[in-house]
């Protein structure tokens, strides 16, 4: 096999160059027609009347003379700049008890703290109703405040943005330099200054991503606003209702192009931070080790551990939820609601579409995505292209999904388009979830690739073995780690997603994630919370089993990663 | 070597075989297109019964509240994608007609029906455009035991909504959205005058604590206590009393509003013979018989059934609706509603 694949090489030394232009070319084309072109259309729409003429910026005059509209401008910053307090705040002092302190149980808080990333964002608003109802057991916390509103929002926001924050600043803090905490001690610095002046500095890069992370989060989620914002309006469940509840996809497109310039402020402010962040921590730098303090470890400990509380009583309040046979009169425990009377194909039907959905991006998508990645870091040649490819990747994560999915209508959606049959298709839904979460899939395997040396392909070339051919044989099978890490990441979020996906499914592909929201709008509370903790629990498994592999993985096949 | 172990070629197979699986669609038999505002928790049923009857034609079902199902209809007017509409409201079915997008059909043992059920056009020697099922009926969920906690009387008119005593207890659907709601307000607007109806909404709208999506959601609310009272329909109360739920449901004194549940062929749909099996289908004996499951009055006369906890001189306090005022004052009273009550409407 070898020997035939160098024969091919030497005869044909342009073919392989052809195809790399070809793959390279295909993976443009997936952006620009997955992202690009579906955003684009939606710009012309927010221009355009319902007759599909060009009228300038009358829909936007509208918009701002709408005072019900133009109030969730204000209502989304709301709420968005108060869960960023909340979450960076906590985020901060957790991650702060991990790293900076000795603290017991750091590894089950951890896994604690992990969870809500695994549970879709209506699953803490279905909660939060329990607790905080009318009904619920804690509603005398709210002291007669409503639990519907900007209260409950930045509650379940804060909930699932909080895993984010944490490994983002986790990871800010682990990077520090004991020379400059020995030198601070040697010279009598107090421990508050020693803080000001050396640890928040050096953190400082990854404490802005981090706000502007969870800012972009918190003002793009619609799961959480849906469910609990009563009449509270944001931007996102705007776009639901002027498209869904309306049918004016004019003004949806309008609500999308505001929506999206918040998200791309902070994706410009990210990337600058990116770049000056490099190199700040030189080579001789020496990892810092925490020393005991009963007192500090503790006083941590007792911080985390009431965080990880309460994430555990959310989670434990859906699970109750959808076992009580009928809240809050009859307490008894059943599992009625896991039949889901109130859908039409049984909901069983939707969690398999999501599983089919999930399975197909995490194998498809950790493929393309790892594949593109490798071709734009590792291959010679077409460097405007490889840029150009680069450049695209890093968009999705500026796009929120309701807008995705608005321009997904639109653009798949138009009688001339050659790709309409594409429409309500679970391929459609899978091209959607791919791109969606295309950025940090892509960065993640931008770092591992970053990891190998370049000499591999350079090796391979000078052996005249095909490109692929040391992609498939030594860089894929070298970064797996990094590669379960994706398909695992694109398999929660498939299943876990509602923002993109709840405009473009059809009677065929109905997913989970959106029953949660069918149920809870029809009133079926119940049941809604038992779709919830399927696609924890499900999520879940695969968490699991990915943690398992990843660790026989690491114990056997990269054993080289130990070495020396 | 490690790769050939890592990466086997059954697992590149068996993602072959996944793939092929998401693609593939089973085309054995007809598949219709069926738009329906009909409650969900009984969709699965009238699939079953149906299919029963007729195993070749497979239904797809596009279910969400009646103002969502009219304006996506209403929005895919150029390019329809429904063959069929099973269970929308009447007056949108209304509103549907007038913009041409319904086929003119006469379903085998259409003169079986009484004919209040049937598009009046019959009568005049045309074609039906569209042919009812079952009227659903306004009511009231009232919580007992959230009503003693918090001082709530049970309610036994529409009047009685705007005590103050009420204030922030009552919930109710958004008619923009629900079906049920726009009964409520057409109703009210049809009892007493218009300018009287409006101003009985500007007093309940102090008491409403939020307007929901669904004609469902506001006793299903009442019922979990989340609120003492929910403006809703008759079918969704005594389903809810029957599971346990402790409310009582009150028939205002004043009338009943109420709208019909019908079925219509889409124009244009290139699957005629299924579409017309299928209304041929919904006005059957075992349809309405079915429908009486649910609903206390169906179109098929001597069928109804007396129902759990509905009333049974529901038809005397059933007020005397005019469907085709409500269609066509439709876009008129929606935009008004809005204009006036929208900022209390849930997201």
């Amino acid at each position: 096999m070898m020997a035939e694949s160098l024969i091919k090489a030497a005869t044909k030394p342009s073919l392989e160059s052809l195809i790399r232009l070809l793959v390279l070319l295909a993976g443009v084309a997936l952006l620009v027609v997955g992202l690009l072109f579906p955003l684009v259309t939606m710009l012309l729409k927010s221009l355009q009347d319902r007759a599909g003429d060009f009228i300038g910026l009358a829909n936007f005059a509208h918009y701002f003379q709408t005072p019900a509209l133009v109030n969730s401008i204000a209502n989304s910053l709301r709420v968005a700049l108060m869960t960023t307090g909340v979450v960076v705040g906590l985020a901060f002092l957790c991650a702060y008890g991990i790293t900076r302190t000795c603290m017991p149980g750091k590894r089950l808080f951890r896994m604690l703290a992990i969870l809500p990333i695994l549970a879709p964002s209506l699953l803490p608003a279905i909660s939060l109703v329990y607790l905080f109802g009318n009904q619920g057991f804690l509603r005398e916390v709210l002291a007669g405040q409503s639990i519907y509103g900007p209260i409950g929002i930045v509650m379940g926001m804060s909930f699932w943005i909080f895993p984010h924050a944490l490994m983002l600043l986790t990871t800010a803090l682990t990077n520090s330099d004991a020379r400059l905490y020995e030198a601070a001690e040697a010279l009598g610095t107090p421990k508050w200054r020693t803080f000001l002046t050396i640890t928040l500095p050096g953190v400082r890069y990854g404490l802005i991503s981090c706000l502007f992370v969870v800012f972009t989060l918190a003002i793009t989620d619609f799961g959480v606003p849906k469910i609990i914002g009563g009449q509270f309006s944001v931007l996102a469940t705007d776009v639901y209702r002027q498209v869904v509840g309306q049918q004016n996809f004019q003004m949806g497109a309008v609500v999308s192009v505001i929506l999206l310039l918040p998200a791309v402020l902070s994706f410009i402010v990210d990337r600058w931070i990116q770049r000056r962040q490099v190199a700040q921590l030189s080579a001789r730098a020496v990892p810092w080790q925490p020393t005991l303090s009963p007192l500090r470890d503790w006083v941590f400990a007792l911080l985390c551990y009431a965080v990880a509380g309460a994430i555990v009583l959310v989670i434990g309040t859906a699970v109750y939820a959808s076992l009580v046979q009928f809240w809050p009169y009859n307490l008894s425990i059943t599992f009625e609601h896991y039949t889901f009377q109130g859908m039409a194909d049984g909901g069983w039907g939707a969690w398999f579409n999501s599983l089919k959905l999930a399975f197909s991006v995490a194998l498809v998508g950790t493929l393309v995505i790892f594949f593109n990645a490798w071709l734009i870091e590792k291959s010679e040649g077409f460097r405007p292209l490889r840029q150009g490819l680069h450049f695209m990747a890093m968009l999705p994560m500026a796009v929120p999904g309701m807008v995705l999915g608005l321009a997904y209508i639109f653009f798949f959606n138009q009688a001339g388009n050659p790709l309409n049959w594409l429409y309500g298709t679970m391929m459609l839904l899978v091209l959607n979830t791919l791109v969606h979460f295309y950025t940090v899939c892509h960065l993640t395997s931008v770092t591992a690739l970053k990891q190998l040396d370049p000499e591999f392909e350079a090796v391979g070339a000078s052996l005249k073995v095909p490109f692929w051919t040391t992609f498939y044989r030594v860089t894929l099978p070298v970064s797996l780690p990094a590669v379960l890490d994706i398909s695992v990441y694109l398999f929660v979020n498939a299943m876990t997603t509602v923002s993109a996906v709840v405009f473009l499914y059809n009677s065929d592909t109905r997913l989970a994630s959106v029953a949660v929201l069918h149920l809870d709008e029809a009133g079926y509370f119940a049941s809604a919370a038992a779709m919830a903790v399927l696609i924890f629990l499900t999520s879940l498994v695969v968490k699991l089993l990915h943690a398992a592999l990843t660790h026989v993985l690491l114990n056997n096949a990269q054993r080289w990663r130990q070495a020396t | 070597m490690m790769p050939r172990r890592l990466f086997p070629s059954t697992l590149l197979a068996s993602a072959a075989a996944l793939a092929s699986t998401v693609l593939a669609s089973n085309a054995l038999a007809t598949e219709l297109m069926v738009y329906t505002a009909v409650e969900s928790d009984d969709l699965q049923k009238y699939a079953e019964r149906f299919n029963a009857a007729h195993p070749d034609i497979e239904i797809n079902w596009v279910r969400d509240s009646t103002g969502v199902i009219t304006a996506r209809l209403l929005a895919e007017k150029d390019n329809p994608q429904a063959d069929v509409i099973w269970g929308l409201a009447a007056t949108s079915l209304l509103v549907l007609e007038e913009e041409g997008m319904l086929e003119r059909y006469a379903p085998e043992g259409v003169d079986n029906l009484d004919p209040k059920f049937v598009d009046a056009a019959y009568r005049d020697g045309e074609d039906p455009a569209w042919v009812g099922m079952d009227a659903w009926v306004a009511a009231i969920c009232y919580n007992t035991i959230e009503g003693e906690r918090q001082g709530v009387p049970m309610p036994t008119s529409w009047e009685d909504l705007t005590k103050p005593e009420f204030e922030g207890h009552v919930i109710m659907p958004n008619p923009n959205s629900s079906g049920t709601g726009y009964l409520d307000v057409a109703s009210w607007l049809q009892l007493w005058d218009e300018e009287q109806g409006w101003d009985y909404m500007d007093r309940l709208h102090n008491n409403i604590s939020r307007y929901t999506h669904s004609g469902s959601a506001p006793c299903s609310l009442a019922a979990t206590g989340e609120t003492v009272v929910g403006v809703s329909f008759a079918f969704r109360g005594a389903r809810l009393k029957s599971q346990g739920a402790p409310i009582e449901v009150v028939f205002p004194e004043e009338g009943l509003g109420w709208d019909m549940e019908a079925s219509a062929i889409v124009a244009g749909t290139d699957k005629q013979e299924a579409a017309q099996t299928l209304m041929d289908w919904s006005i059957s004996r075992e349809a309405n018989e079915l429908y009486n499951e649910g609903y206390a009055v169906v179109a098929y006369p001597a069928v109804a059934q007396p129902i759990e906890n509905y009333p049974v001189d529901i038809t005397d306090r059933m007020i005397d609706a005019d469907f085709q005022w409500a269609a066509v004052n439709r876009e008129r009273v929606l935009t008004e509603w809005q204009r006036r009550y929208d900022g209390k409407t849930e997201q």
